[in-house]
């Protein structure tokens, strides 16, 4: 964080700074330099604040109608859609919600990718993320298992059976997770539990995501370092702030189409049949966003290393900052990397269509192409493209390219002077 | 700071200090940690009578067995021969059929996929037994698996016969 010496103008305020400096704060939080260049793919962390925030605030009001008990969840929660008023629509937000907070998360992840948002010296903030992205999967997870229809117990029962893949003490942990010998009552109520629980650790690791992200200070589309504040900056507010508002805007278009035209159309038709724990339904899909790591873990025939490859899929993004250690972080700069990104976009595409598709024929044949070079990206391609690719000039300042001029030692590191 | 150093009495009052510590921490984090075990009433429920007086040579009946469905099936001489006559080598988790089924008639096992716990569909896949639609395993006549990602075989529970015509599983 930048130096502060915000005096509060009222005598009050004086009072209560002097004490605790939550005005200095929030001086802070306006005054915050930001790169003017900024594009709307900076937008998606206030967009995801936003997404935290309503499925907090929906979540709360939905467990004041739910009840966690595997007699009455189903029938619960069809009293919310026909009884309580505006239940539908509380109901419909929060279940789309789960699905634009992950659109939203995703977007994210990948403007990150691109522009290189993840290399030092913001590791920590990327590493923060990638906790909050487990802890939305496992949120989501249980929360769609809350509603006790037959995709509920049935995606509960894989997912938990993922633990029995470990050696030895597979069987104990699954019973312990279950509270049982099969998902029942015990795992549902401690689900609610820890759904209710989670979404507040979230939070809290989003404030350290944003502390952590305060401290260098916001990557930009050309990835350079910049002197702050400074010709290349502007303040946080009104800036920044009616930019995420107007981007806000425009995701909530996208966001109300989903809640309004096909609540249901992200979701899966079995859900709306009561769970039945002596029928498995054809077909287990789980939710679209974990599609591409349902996909790793068919494509392996093995049933402990299918657990190892997904949970390695996510394992493998906390220590990018390790396997790509090009000093140039914007995909701008990088011709062959730009091309890279691409293909592994549309490799985690393809991935997640194989995990809609059943596992057979050539499905599954290209389900395990596409798993091979999803890993083959991270861990071979990336290496060597830090080593070997030829990186273009980097430009010294945002204000450069326009301006010209001579470049200004003080405001780069000696070692990005061509 | 001297050069050598010697533990003196005040190290071995804070290492004493920090595992007592360790040892009150872990005692009162262990009753938060079994909560989540199977309780009392779950136990309870361990054992469960089935009457299959009724069931033909060639029907099967899926009961519920602590939260699990159990396979009840009355086999076919068919069935039986074709379980029996398979060479042990091609099985990937190899187990005659002679222990899997003690009386031949009766087959009795979970109805639990080993791959990640769905309930295989009954006279189906390529093996004439069961099949599991959410990842593809085959299991033959006896339960054991065949071909795709499951590990082993379908449990057999511990059950008895009380007489002819009650089967009690747990």
């Amino acid at each position: 964080m930048s130096d502060h010496n915000y005096v509060p103008s009222s005598k009050l305020g004086k009072w209560f700074n002097d004490r605790l400096p939550l005005l200095t704060l929030s001086a802070h939080l306006r005054e915050y330099p930001t790169p003017k260049n900024l594009n709307y793919w900076w937008t998606f962390g206030g967009i995801l604040t936003f997404c935290l925030i309503a499925q907090i605030v929906t979540g709360i009001v939905l467990g004041m109608h739910y009840v966690a008990h595997a007699d009455l969840a189903f029938d619960s929660v069809e009293h919310i859609m026909r009884d309580v008023n505006y239940g539908w629509l509380i109901r419909y937000v929060h279940a789309n919600g789960a699905s634009m907070f992950f659109l939203a998360v995703y977007i994210h992840i990948f403007r990150s990718l691109y522009y290189g948002s993840y290399k030092s010296p913001r590791e920590v903030i990327w590493i923060l993320g990638m906790i909050i992205y487990v802890l939305m999967m496992a949120t989501a997870f249980m929360g769609y298992v809350l509603p006790w229809g037959q995709m509920s117990f049935w995606g509960a029962t894989v997912i938990t059976n993922l633990f029995s893949a470990i050696p030895l003490i597979g069987e104990s942990i699954t019973n312990w997770l279950w509270g049982g010998y099969a998902v029942d009552n015990p795992t549902l109520t401690r689900f609610f539990s820890l759904h209710y629980l989670f979404p507040f650790l979230i939070l809290g690791l989003v404030i350290l995501h944003i502390w952590a992200l305060h401290v260098p200070g916001n990557n930009n589309p050309i990835g350079i370092d910049l002197k702050k504040p400074s010709k290349d900056t502007v303040p946080f507010h009104p800036y920044i702030v009616i930019k995420d508002i107007f981007a806000l805007l425009l995701f909530l278009i996208v966001f109300a189409f989903f809640v309004f035209y096909s609540p249901n159309i992200l979701g899966h038709s079995d859900n709306y049949i009561e769970a039945n724990p002596m029928v498995t339904p054809a077909h287990i899909v789980p939710e679209w966003y974990l599609l591409p790591f349902y996909a790793i873990l068919r494509s392996v025939p093995d049933k402990l290393l299918g657990v190892v490859a997904m949970f390695a899929s996510i394992f493998i993004l906390v220590i990018l900052p390790w396997l790509d250690t090009s000093k140039v972080r914007s995909a701008i700069f990088r011709p062959l990397f730009r091309q890279f990104y691409w293909i592994l976009v549309l490799d985690v595409l393809i991935l997640g269509y194989m995990g809609a598709m059943p596992a057979e024929g050539t499905y599954l044949l290209i389900a395990r192409i596409a798993t091979a070079y999803y890993f083959i990206h991270f861990l071979i391609i990336l290496p060597v493209l830090s080593s070997k690719e030829k990186t273009l000039p980097i430009p010294l300042s945002i204000t450069e390219p326009i301006l010209g001029g001579a470049p200004k030692p003080e405001m780069v590191k000696k070692d990005k002077l061509h | 700071m001297s050069e050598e150093k010697k533990p003196k009495r005040r190290d071995f009052l804070f290492t004493a200090s920090y595992a007592l510590g360790a040892v009150g921490v872990g005692a009162a984090v262990w009753p938060l940690v079994d909560q989540m075990n199977p309780d009392q009433s779950v136990k309870a429920l361990a054992s469960t009578e089935v009457d299959v007086s009724s069931l033909e040579p060639g029907k099967s009946i899926t009961v519920l067995w602590r939260g699990k469905p159990v396979f009840i099936r009355r086999r076919t001489q068919e069935e039986i021969a074709e379980a029996r006559s398979v060479d042990l080598k091609d099985l990937p988790h190899p187990e005659k059929d002679e222990d899997r089924a003690k009386n031949p008639e009766w087959l009795v096992m979970l109805g639990v996929c080993t791959h990640l716990g769905c309930v295989p569909l009954g006279d189906k896949g390529e093996y004439n037994g069961w099949f599991c639609p959410c990842h593809g395993s085959h299991y033959d006549t006896s339960g054991r698996i065949r071909k795709g990602p499951a590990p082993t075989n379908l449990e057999i529970p511990k059950y008895e016969f009380v007489n002819t015509n009650i089967i009690k599983i747990g």
